[in-house]
């Protein structure tokens, strides 16, 4: 093909993905003169090139097109749905015409003088009857351009070509009096970028992996010799190396809002068709990811939103009769978190039938009613991803064709994703997607089992548990299935070797290492003989050959120049099979009732630190427990800190530092947050108790919230919010707070002084202006003194008025409607959660999830903080 | 049925010779990449038996066949399948774990004969035809049908 050509097919294609979503824009704006503007100048590029490149079928449209908007411009018509509806058809034939350009290189045969008509049509109608219209964008396409057509019958020919040629006049000559700040302004952007071909960056990211590979072997030569003088140089090259990789990565980045461009128009299309309001919010389109994941991902976004619209939303009328608001809303939002990216999608339509989907699971055959009953919601809701499956009673146009959210699994399988779906049923269904950030170059943890070596993507791995017959954490077996019980949970295991069938025995070995992984909704333990480290690997495909093995995603070289095997999750958990959803569904159900009698209980680890007095914390706040030799700590920059997988972690100490331990072993609490992680050594962990936590005594020590008996022992009861920022000053500041233009007012409603003193500094550091009271009485006479707040956090468990009471008050004062109420609860079930999402609350966060919480607050504040 | 004609304009084909279980076979010249003794072979857990394992050469990684097993040939002791001959096949690299590499000889296309109909059917299918050489037989391998393992020699 013609290079100009190509160009100009790239170019235009760009051009009208923007014109696209800047006209739905403009639409819900119409006195934005510079959206006009914007879109006056794309569709002007497009009829000079037109124009210049001899296309006169797209030529005419443009001109007809832009005639129109030239109306808008100088004001003489007012923008309606109608208008742009007609240009947005316009942008329709372009693309068509594009598309067989690009085929056969010529503009295909066939007259647009329809479609000029109508806008010519509609330009020399203007400002008459514009007063009118709109009322038919509700109806179906089809409708609209009939109306048009006879509208355009009844009007007497001539005075369109009249009408047509003034248009022209006028817009001659309204780009060349702009036409040098346009200049001016083109020439800044292309000043600083340039276009380069995908390919060329294709090839770059391949010799960067290969560099790195060949970076790895060496570094692992060197490391072998010990001190050679090639060590330093290597060192520089490493460096570089990475910079370089890095660098390439970054040419690989796009922001995901370029995957969401054409999502606006479909949403708006959408809307038409289908009669209802819907209004799209995106946050987060800046959010970069690698191009390749990006292309994988954005036709399953697409779908879901199709979805969200068609089957989620509600016709207005049965949203009013159910107390929402007319316009419903579908929100994407993306942010970084790690190595990942994530995506939700969610709407706030009637959410996930289960009942319908049980019917269907049953009737398709994918589980028997006595696995159904076994199974909680959020199984059964898992269903959705099964192939072939749509609860859609009624197949429209849109979606509920049966070809769905299995392949929007697939694809995000593919990238080494993963897909969780939410759903309260009438209150809205939100899917939330986690995936790499790219996927040529991925962290994994390098195990053995069965005598070989493989890798597992780090994405996956949650925890690594180390277990023998004495340790705490024990293999249990129940008839032949072994479990790890582990914390709250029961973990079916796997042997990597007897799965892979390395060796005869079929048997899981009592002692070893468990790699506790989860894909999707499901958790289970891969159990392996030994963990060596992680590893940045570069993955390579599998050969055609071993593909339909299943359990592998690719290979890769390790710096040892040796060949292994990347282990795919997805294909081990569905090796793991259903027989273990199953038990987990029974496990989920038998342990309900106690989690409701032990709902005022807390899990707390006890250990001593710095003085023979018990100390405890909330287990939940600690990731891991790990057990460091003395010898591996470290001392730089005057603190003492250790090599923990790949990072450096410092440590932490309760009481005076001196008198940590020289030698032996040292027992780490470990608490992360997404890359980071601090270690906090103490002298020795006691136990791990279940009891009902109650400070009696408050301290004003810091870094102890105060005293309160434990299984019978006067306990002190430690404040991790204290020691956290002594090893990252900014451990609760970093990334919340650096984007936050305006602190948030935060009502903070709890009885027990030690929830609020524990989430109060949290909270602060987060950046919350926080206000707390101990009972929803007084957090009534607060608001109703007039005090505004941004967003309310209550607990629900609290003597007098609980706080699902506390949410409906909120919720009768019409000027408190739009505060979000976020509830705070030990009580996990989905019981539980369904009566606050009746009673109004907009999340339900578990008490000691201090990360939920702030990803709760940062989601429902999100408007507030934009607004600012 | 053949006729031996010694004319040096005939069409000629070049065959890398390898051993495989005693037996002598010959690869077409224009498939071969290159020869390389196997080093550190990865298993593949789960894989087909032909498929002896993964490797690393020169930052490419290789699939590995084994020939006597793709040939029905009894397993030799571990260390006797000495070499590998490297493939390119549909975009992937391969390579074959054969016995050992010979010389590389040039025979007359017209000197090839059909395969006996009493040959192993394993064989037969991955076989072109026969030489007779001095003193032995040649059997001319068709490597596309090596490599098709999926939809051949697992079912046969």
């Amino acid at each position: 093909m013609d290079d100009l050509l190509r160009e100009f097919l790239v170019e235009t294609n760009e051009s009208l993905d923007v014109v696209d979503a800047e006209l739905v824009r403009f639409e819900q704006e119409p006195d934005n003169a510079d959206i006009l503007d914007n879109i006056f100048r794309l569709v002007h590029t497009i009829k000079g090139t037109c124009g210049f490149l001899g296309l006169p079928r797209l030529e005419a449209l443009a001109h007809a097109a832009e005639a129109l908007m030239s109306r808008f411009r100088d004001g003489t018509m007012p923008v309606t749905g109608e208008a742009v509806t007609l240009i947005l058809f316009t942008v329709d034939r372009v693309k068509e015409i594009l598309s067989e350009l690009e085929k056969h290189q010529r503009e295909p045969e066939g007259a647009d003088a329809d479609l000029i008509r109508s806008l010519e049509r509609m330009a020399d109608r203007g400002g008459a009857d514009a007063a009118r219209p709109a009322q038919w964008m509700r109806g179906s396409r089809e409708d609209a351009l009939d109306e048009l057509e006879r509208a355009f019958r009844e009007t007497p020919g001539p005075v369109s070509a009249a009408a047509a040629a003034e248009p022209r006049d006028a817009e001659h000559e309204a780009p060349a009096v702009q036409k040098d700040d346009e200049d001016e302004h083109e020439s800044k952007i292309a000043s600083q970028s340039i276009r380069v071909g995908v390919d060329t960056l294709e090839g770059l990211m391949t010799m960067v992996s290969e560099l790195v590979l060949t970076r790895n072997q060496l570094l692992d030569i060197v490391r072998r010799q010990g001190d050679s003088e090639f060590k330093v140089p290597l060192q520089r090259l490493s460096n570089v190396t990475a910079e370089l990789q890095d660098g390439v990565m970054r040419t690989r980045m796009q922001p995901i809002g370029k995957a969401w461009q054409k999502l606006p128009r479909i949403v708006r299309d959408l809307a038409t068709e289908l009669g209802k309001d819907i209004e799209l919010e995106l946050h987060g389109a800046d959010t970069e990811l690698d191009r390749q994941v990006l292309e994988r991902i954005k036709d399953p976004l697409a779908h879901m939103v199709r979805n969200s619209a068609d089957h989620g939303l509600e016709p207005a009328a049965e949203r009013v009769a159910a107390g929402k608001p007319e316009k419903g809303t579908i929100r994407l939002s993306a942010y970084h978190e790690g190595g990942h990216i994530i995506i939700g999608v969610a709407d706030d339509g009637r959410g996930l039938d289960t009942a319908r989907i049980r019917e269907k699971a049953l009737a398709a055959g994918l589980a028997t009613e006595a696995d159904l009953d076994k199974m909680t919601e959020p199984q059964i809701q898992n269903f959705i991803f099964a192939p072939g499956f749509s609860t859609a009673r009624i197949v429209t146009s849109v979606s509920g064709r049966g070809v769905g959210m299995d392949v929007v699994r697939n694809n995000i399988d593919q990238i080494g994703g993963s897909i969780d779906v939410h759903s309260v049923r009438g209150q809205g269904l939100s899917f939330t997607i986690k995936i790499p950030l790219t996927l040529a170059i991925v962290s994994a943890l390098i195990v053995e089992a069965g005598g070989e070596r493989f890798a597992i993507p780090q994405l996956a791995v949650v925890e690594l548990v180390r277990v023998n017959k004495n340790s705490e954490h024990r293999i249990e077996r129940i008839k032949d299935a072994a479990v790890l019980r582990l914390r709250n949970e029961l973990l079916p295991l796997v042997g990597l070797a007897s799965l892979l069938k390395l060796g005869d025995s079929k048997a899981i070995p009592d002692k070893g290492f468990i790699v506790v992984v989860r894909v999707g909704a499901q958790t289970f333990g891969v159990m392996v003989d030994s963990v060596f480290h992680t590893e940045e690997i570069v993955v390579k495909p599998m050969a055609s050959k071993l593909r339909r093995i299943g359990m592998f995603s690719g290979n890769t070289i390790l710096g040892d120049g040796s060949v292994i095997l990347i282990i795919d999750p997805n294909g081990v958990s569905q090796a793991v099979g259903v027989s273990s959803a199953a038990a987990a569904g029974e496990q989920a159900g038998d342990d309900h009732e106690d989690r409701i009698a032990e709902a005022d209980k807390v899990s707390l680890l006890v250990f001593r630190a710095g003085s023979p007095q018990l100390k405890a914390v909330p287990l939940s706040l600690v990731t891991r427990l790990e057990e460091i030799d003395c010898e591996t700590i470290e001392v730089s920059d005057g603190r003492r800190m250790v090599q923990y997988r790949g990072h450096l972690m410092p440590l932490v100490h309760i009481g005076d530092e001196d008198r940590a331990k020289r030698d032996g072993v040292q027992p780490l609490l470990v608490f992360a947050d997404s890359d980071r992680s601090v270690g906090l050594a103490v002298d020795e962990i006691v136990d791990i108790v279940e009891d009902k936590l109650d400070i009696q005594v408050a301290s004003d020590r810091p870094g102890v919230l105060g005293s309160a008996v434990v299984r019978g022992q006067a306990t002190e009861i430690v404040d991790v919010g204290h020691f956290l920022p002594l090893a990252y000053t900014d451990w609760f500041r970093r990334k919340d707070a650096a984007t936050r233009k305006r602190e948030c007012s935060l009502l903070l409603v709890d009885d027990s002084a030690f929830f609020r003193n524990m989430l109060m500094p949290v909270l602060k550091a987060a950046g919350y202006a926080v206000t707390a009271v101990a009972g929803a009485h007084e957090a009534l006479a607060l608001l109703k003194q007039g005090r505004a707040f941004d967003v309310l956090v209550t607990d629900i468990d609290m003597p007098g008025m609980d706080g699902f009471a506390l949410a409906e008050a909120v919720r009768g004062e019409p000027r408190f409607q739009d505060m979000p109420v976020i509830a705070l609860s030990s009580i996990g079930s989905p019981e539980a959660i369904e009566r606050g999402r009746r009673a109004g609350f907009h999340d339900y966060v578990a008490k000691f999830d201090r990360q939920s919480l702030i990803a709760a607050l940062k989601e429902q504040t999100a408007g507030t903080i934009q607004a600012a | 049925m053949t006729t031996t004609a010694n004319s040096s304009e005939q069409l000629a084909t070049e065959y890398v010779t390898v051993t495989v279980g005693d037996h002598l076979f010959g690869l077409p010249i224009s498939r071969v990449q290159d020869v390389f003794v196997p080093d550190r072979l990865t298993r593949v857990p789960l894989a087909p038996p032909e498929v002896a394992g993964i490797l690393n050469l020169r930052g490419r990684v290789v699939t590995s066949i084994d020939m006597r097993s793709c040939l029905d040939f009894a397993s030799s002791e571990p260390g006797t399948q000495a070499m590998a001959v490297g493939i390119e096949w549909r975009g992937e690299s391969y390579g074959l774990l054969v016995d050992s590499v010979g010389e590389v000889i040039a025979l007359h296309d017209s000197d090839c004969e059909g395969k006996p109909a009493n040959l192993d059917s394993r064989l037969s299918r991955v076989a072109d035809g026969v030489y007779r050489l001095e003193g032995q037989l040649l059997i001319v391998l068709n490597v596309d049908r090596v490599l098709d393992i999926k939809n051949g020699a697992i079912a046969a």
